[in-house]
């Protein structure tokens, strides 16, 4: 129990000395973790392009671009091996998932034909629509080996070639216009 | 009291899920699998040690009206340094908690056992009451996860014993209310005496 009065002079000072503590101890926890939160974000991004392109020896993080695509920018990683290029990763997104926004990770080949896709990060119901995930399903496997130009990415019930996932139409959705957005990138200067 | 009391009083007596019922956004919402659940768990068992000691420490000199703001700013301090170190060493875990780590600062079952306990007793009796109501917690969420995650997908943490869909339904927002229901029914009709 308190032992100290609930004066205001007493209570400015517990106050001060509270939050001045707790800033000082947060800005040394989050000086020591600065590093391996950035690290980590890094390793991540390289695990997804090294998931979804060929076999390469350069390192496609440093040599990422960007390109604007629907008020958003899609990030490029080109792949290359003994300096000829072998893929492009490719991270795009959508925003009509179920529960909003999903990030994908999209390898090319050099002519356009989709490698493989893995997911960033997506808010899908567990169970339904987060088999987009290829570690959930296989879903993501019919697009591999496809290239868009006869491919048509779009369910089967918009007019397209993807067999969409049961009961999860509108995430099926959403992850073949992620695909498309970065497809159209992909062609329309993507290549550097 | 005893330590050991102190300690065993959050894990059954007064388990914060079975008994005392409070926290229960985190509850229902993270677990939908045992790996989830034990991670938040821990994650809230740090944050209720941490606090349950330096409010044990400090509430001398802390006029009674402000002891409110001044442990939440305690309990708020000790849930970005998890926050922090969670996103630099466990991403994938922090990203599937999501919004619910920072969250753990409106917990009740924290800011409950600040007022109720930490501020009256000493540091040592503090520090178990809040080991033990983590581990309670933890214990909890663990279990419900696990039944959810067996019941909805088949599997346990990760491994996959069932090929294909199972009971979907347990991995979605009514499958929690259903196993918590039930979990809470077998508890008062086993355990709690």
């Amino acid at each position: 129990m308190s032992g100290v009065e609930s004066s205001f002079k007493n209570m400015t000072i517990s106050l001060l000395a509270i939050t001045l503590v707790a800033s000082a101890g947060l800005g040394l926890v989050y000086k020591s973790t600065k590093d391996p939160i950035a690290a980590a974000q890094v390793a991540k991004v390289n695990n997804a392009i090294k998931a979804v392109v060929p076999e390469f020896d350069n390192q496609p993080s440093n040599e990422a671009y960007t390109v604007k695509a629907d008020g958003d920018d899609l990030f490029f990683y080109p792949a290359s091996k003994n300096g000829q290029l072998v893929g492009v990763a490719v991270k795009t997104f959508s925003n009509n998932g179920f529960g909003g926004r999903i990030e994908l990770m999209v390898g090319f080949l050099p002519d356009g034909t989709i490698n493989k896709i893995t997911v960033i990060s997506h808010k899908e119901t567990p169970g339904l629509g987060d088999k987009i995930d290829p570690g959930k399903s296989d879903f993501s496997v019919q697009f591999e080996g496809k290239n868009p130009e006869t491919f048509k990415v779009m369910v089967k019930k918009d007019g397209g070639d993807v067999d969409a996932i049961t009961a999860s139409t509108i995430s099926s959705r959403a992850f073949c216009d992620a695909v498309n957005r970065a497809y159209k990138a992909f062609k329309e200067g993507g290549r550097k | 009291m005893s330590a050991w009391s102190n300690l065993t009083r959050g894990i059954i007596r007064e388990n914060p899920t079975f008994v005392i019922v409070l926290g229960m956004c985190p509850t229902l919402a993270t677990t939908t699998s045992a790996i989830n659940g034990l991670g938040m768990g821990l994650a809230t068992t740090f944050v209720l040690l941490g606090s349950n000691v330096v409010i044990s420490m400090i509430a001398r000199f802390i006029p009674d009206k402000v002891r409110i703001p001044s442990y939440i700013v305690v309990i708020a301090t000790f849930v970005t340094i998890v926050d922090l170190l969670m996103q630099a060493y466990t991403q994938s875990l922090y990203e599937t908690l999501g919004i619910f780590i920072p969250l753990i600062v409106v917990n009740c079952i924290v800011l409950g056992r600040a007022e109720a306990f930490a501020r009256k007793n000493s540091v040592l009796d503090s520090a178990m009451d809040g080991l033990g109501m983590g581990i309670g917690f933890t214990m909890a969420l663990t279990l419900l996860g696990s039944i959810r995650e067996m019941l909805g997908n088949g599997s346990l943490f990760n491994y996959k014993f069932i090929p294909g869909d199972a009971i979907l339904v347990f991995i979605l927002s009514p499958g929690a209310f259903i196993a918590l229901a039930y979990l809470i029914a077998l508890f008062n009709k086993f355990v709690k005496k």
